[in-house]
């Protein structure tokens, strides 16, 4: 019994010594890997074969990961010379691994982003613009839908998208045809109107079902951002992306006044109904929801059986809509072969072809005007509305997207909690967004 | 009498506690067999009771490989844990010398810096010496620990010195001082202790989820985190992944149970 | 007794001289011992630890290659941060309450524990249970249980009572979410209060009981002197935790509404890894560190005094 303790005692004292004996250079390591970091992105490059390899990160959702690994191995193909290994995380966890590598000099070539995060991405010099040939600004004009203009920055563009998400309108149909009402709301007043009718409260006055969900931590933000604002005639960010517009006339707050009325004043919704609206909706218990086109996958699997429709989000001066996507940049620092094979890979990634199994396999909406409005998709039941709204389609500047974000969600609540009055909280609002637009170019410069 | 009813009020205030502490882990388990529609409605008992969520977790992933590699690296750094952890909280209790109090004041200085601060120096290191995606790799922060270390030195501080000094007099080397006497004397300490450091690594995950670089390298939490991705948090599987990584958490528990049952056994006969 | 030697092998000196004192067969016998716990402390613990207090004194945005030495203003700009206050001002409520509860809590159900001898196995089982189950599922199932129209909304409603906003309500919140990581941590505190009354020997209480002593004396003047170690680590840990926590928060609130959960490491997490400001999170992490460092030091400090033997 204690003889075997002692060995293992031993090996392990032998084992650590002998670790830590290296242990003890953290430090200077630590110091020189940063140096190291772009030559081992830009590295390995020269060798003698002739075939270039680079590296693609992505976050892990099941379908994309498969579809890509089909994908890499066609544009193998097609491009002997190249070889693209592709690296997954979780999507929670994307930014920890990506922060944790990086300054290993664990780097990607090509790395896939939430568009909201590019600026920051921009802003720590990870990325470099996107190269002239074949991606020069007058061809992403023209070919692409204008919302891919999010990541434009200091005249450049920096990633470019395969496939793009919009927000429309989600309802019930069961629930709709018992309230009496045979077509989703295209106004703003008919969505109040209709959401009232179908709101139902039991005895003590507490919701059964929500006319409208709401939910400021879901997709609200968005919709009052890119959606609702445009819609009551106001702007979003400038030209030169350093100023918020929704103050320039009375739309921004007449945007946030509807929004946090349909909780205030028409209580159609309650926040943390059913936990979240998405949960109230798949249910059955919210009539109408504002979500996204990715949300059409989780109904299918979890609520197969569910009756509902989608179309285009309620307008009342213009239409427009909410876009979002995930993008592809090229990191700083790939240069020679390495940077033609990118480029190559990401001319193959925003192919026609791409863009078609893009949508039919993973259901995004493909991000090239020509692609996206064929009439095979624009009839498509579900995801019609969606393409339909594709060119009234708005990407929101995001600065600090989780800040930016938060900043919403506590305007609502201060209105629902600690009753400030909606001018208050939405003045609070734009004053503390431009402020972190003044925080983010005083960065810059 | 009056004995009879005050155990009684024991046991009736700890029933009523135990049915506070079950509710949410008996939630867990009935989650784990609800369809995906189910598990926001509040029913104890699934309406339509499934087993596809386990199916789905343990028949279309590496999930056996996964609780294997949980299993070998909580085991093995509980063991050097108990090792380590014993010896030096055993040294820093009993004996005084030169050095002392910063070693034991920065040994407990380490437990103040959050983890997720550490990782990107520990990456570092892992690349430059090749540790990435291995075994070691996921092990090394924890094989010692400095809260085993706090704890056996507060544990080690109650044995008698006398004891100690009469088996030198009787001619025991140091060593064997320490696995002979201290340690029978600790043993509910050092059962405590390898439960808290096989739970501690049977459930890591920030670390292991860096370090980690092949599917089949991952531990059960790094596996299971793969589950949910943007917009799909599938709850149904995360509360089967949960449930079955209770398990050997529970064998282990019962495990040392005994064993700090057994420390009073022995100090009882003394 | 062989074993000794094979063990302090590392030392060359030792096989030279055969007749060593019994001091310094001690000495040979402490270092040896501390020779790879202290290389391995200083190597994967303090210098990774000194390479955090020095990024707080530079500006560092993780991806980027410079990191620009800015002196003390990270730490200027966050005395300046109302996040960051905020932060400070709820750790502080999470310490105060959350230490405290789960001391009192703990004590008393081990107490409780204590004193069965039927199914002793199978209570201490089902109080140690959420202490195991994963502390996302169990977030998670609290959150379902205080939702809008969850569980506890019900039984309010049907007692007649008025819905709470529990998570939602910025003064509710926080205790809530204290409440979870008690009950969580509760397992713990268990085990260790067990193993030090299981430590406690019986002739102690056996004296007491032929001095004729009652309860509450046997409990102010054996047990809890007698358990003054493990009531220093058990508050040591606690607060250490405490001051640490992040995974129920992370799932529960996110921090919020409006900041009012946000605890020191979960914003330090946030800086680091969503924002990507790893030199102005180092330098919260400093400040956290030098925080449960004095507080540590109080209460080895006041707690030991009491020891008497």
């Amino acid at each position: 019994m204690k003889k075997w303790m002692v060995t293992i005692v031993f090996v392990l004292f032998a084992f650590l010594a002998a670790c830590s004996g290296g242990g003890e250079e953290t430090a200077g390591s630590g110091d020189s890997s940063e140096g190291d970091n772009a030559e081992s992105t830009a590295g390995s490059e020269g060798s003698e074969n002739d075939v270039v390899e680079i590296e693609y990160w992505q976050y892990n959702y099941d379908s994309k990961v498969q579809l890509m690994d089909e994908l890499i191995k066609e544009f193998e193909e097609q491009n002997p010379n190249i070889k693209v290994t592709q690296t997954n995380f979780p999507y929670e966890q994307y930014n920890e691994k990506v922060a944790t590598l990086v300054p290993a000099g664990r780097g990607p070539d090509v790395i896939n982003l939430y568009y909201g995060w590019v600026p920051k991405y921009v802003d720590s010099g990870f990325l470099q613009p996107l190269p002239q040939d074949p991606f020069s600004p007058e061809f992403i004009e023209e070919e692409f839908f204008p919302l891919v203009n999010a990541t434009k920055l200091d005249g450049e563009y920096w990633t470019i998208p395969t496939a793009v998400r919009t927000l429309a309108l989600f309802y019930n149909k069961d629930l709709f045809e018992k309230a009496g009402l045979d077509a989703p709301p295209k106004t703003w007043d008919e969505l109040v109107s209709y959401a009232k009718q179908l709101t139902e409260r039991d005895e003590n006055g507490q919701l059964v079902t929500e006319g409208m969900a709401f939910e400021p931590g879901g997709q609200l933000h968005n919709w009052f951002r890119d959606a609702l604002v445009y819609q009551a005639g106001g702007q979003g960010v400038s030209e030169d992306r350093k100023e918020i517009l929704w103050d320039e006339t009375d739309a921004g707050l007449e945007a946030f006044r509807f929004m946090m009325e349909l909780a205030t004043k028409h209580k159609v919704g309650e926040q943390n109904f059913y936990n979240d609206d998405v949960t109230a909706f798949k249910t059955g218990n919210a009539a109408m929801n504002i979500d996204g086109s990715f949300r059409l996958g989780t109904l299918a699997n979890d609520a197969p059986d569910l009756n509902y429709g989608t179309a285009p989000l309620p307008s009342y001066k213009e239409e427009a809509t909410q876009a979002s996507f995930w993008t592809n940049g090229i990191v700083a620092g790939v240069e020679g072969k390495k940077l033609e094979a990118a480029t190559k890979f990401l001319e193959f990634l925003t192919s026609k072809e791409v863009m078609e199994r893009w949508i039919e396999e993973i259901g995004e909406l493909p991000a090239k005007q020509d692609v996206a409005l064929q009439d095979k998709y624009l009839n498509d039941e579900l995801k019609g509305p969606f393409i339909k709204q594709l060119p009234v389609a708005n990407a929101h500047f995001f600065v600090d997207e989780k800040e930016e974000r938060e900043l919403v969600t506590n305007a609502a609540d201060k209105v629902l909690l600690e009753q400030a009055t909606i001018e208050e909280a939405y003045q609070e609002l734009v004053d503390k967004t431009q402020q972190l637009f003044d925080e983010y170019w005083e960065n810059r410069e | 009498m009056k004995k009879g009813w005050k155990s009684f009020l024991v046991y009736f205030l700890l029933t009523a506690g135990s049915l506070i502490m079950l509710f949410p882990f008996i939630w867990m388990i009935s989650t784990s067999f609800k369809l995906p529609l189910e598990v926001f409605t509040l029913d104890i008992i699934p309406e339509n009771p499934t087993i596809q969520n386990y199916q789905k977790i343990i028949g279309d992933t590496l999930f056996l490989k996964w609780f294997l590699n949980s299993l070998i690296i909580a085991i093995i750094t509980t063991l050097s844990v108990a090792i380590f952890d014993t010896l030096v909280g055993y040294i820093l209790a009993k004996f005084s010398f030169p050095g002392k109090n910063i070693i034991f004041v920065a040994i407990l200085s380490t437990l103040m810096i959050p983890t997720e601060m550490l990782v990107i120096p520990w990456y570092m290191m892992s690349t430059e010496f090749g540790w990435v995606d291995s075994y070691w790799g996921i092990m090394f922060p924890g094989v010692i620990s400095a809260f085993g270390i706090f704890l056996m030195r507060q544990f080690m501080e109650s044995i008698p010195d006398d004891l100690l000094d009469a088996a030198r007099i009787d001619g025991m080397r140091e060593f064997g001082i320490f696995v002979k006497v201290a340690i029978p004397q600790v043993r509910p300490a050092l059962s405590a202790l390898c439960i808290f450091s096989f739970l501690g690594n049977w459930n890591a995950f920030l670390w292991p989820l860096l370090v980690i670089e092949s599917t089949g390298m991952r531990t059960l939490p790094v596996g299971l985190a793969f589950f949910s991705s943007e917009n799909q948090e599938y709850w149904e599987l995360i509360m089967a992944g949960a449930t079955i990584s209770v398990i050997p958490l529970i064998i282990v528990f019962l495990f040392f149970q005994k064993q700090i049952i057994k420390g009073i056994v022995l100090t009882g006969m003394k | 007794m062989s074993n000794l030697e094979l063990n302090t092998k590392v030392e060359p000196k030792r096989t030279k001289k055969r007749h060593v004192t019994l001091k310094q067969q001690k000495y040979i016998f402490i270092y040896s011992c501390l020779f790879v716990p202290v290389v391995f402390f200083l190597s994967i613990r303090l210098l990774p630890m000194l390479y955090t207090f020095n990024v707080g004194f530079h500006e560092w945005k993780i991806l980027s290659p410079e990191q620009p030495f800015v002196g003390l203003s990270n730490y200027t700009s966050l005395f300046q941060d109302e996040v960051f206050l905020r932060a400070l001002q709820n750790t502080g409520i999470y310490v105060l309450v959350g230490v405290i509860g789960q001391m009192i809590l703990g004590l008393i159900v081990s107490l409780l524990l204590q004193r069965v001898n039927r199914f002793v196995g199978l209570f201490r089982v089902i109080y140690f249970i959420p202490y195991i189950t994963s502390a996302v599922a169990i977030s998670w199932i609290f959150k379902w249980i205080l939702m809008n129209n969850g569980i506890l909304n019900n039984i309010l409603l049907n007692l007649g009572f008025e819905k709470q906003l529990f998570l939602q309500d910025p003064n509710q919140a926080i205790y809530l979410v204290i409440g979870t990581i008690i009950f969580q941590g509760l397992g713990f505190q268990i085990v260790i209060f067990l193993a030090g009354l299981e430590n406690i020997p019986n002739m102690f209480y056996e004296a007491a009981d032929i001095d004729g002593a009652n309860g509450w004396q046997k409990l102010s003047k054996i047990t809890l002197p007698l358990l003054n170690p493990t009531i220093v680590f058990s508050a040591v840990i606690a607060t250490i935790s405490f001051l640490q926590s992040f995974t129920q928060i992370e799932n529960m609130t996110g921090g919020g509404p409006l900041n009012s959960t946000m605890t020191i490491v979960y914003y330090i997490y946030e800086l680091a890894f969503q924002k990507f400001e790893m030199g102005y999170a180092s330098a919260a992490t400093v400040i956290l560190f030098l925080i449960i460092f004095l507080i540590t030091l109080f209460q080895m400090k006041v707690l030991t005094k009491r020891f008497d033997y």
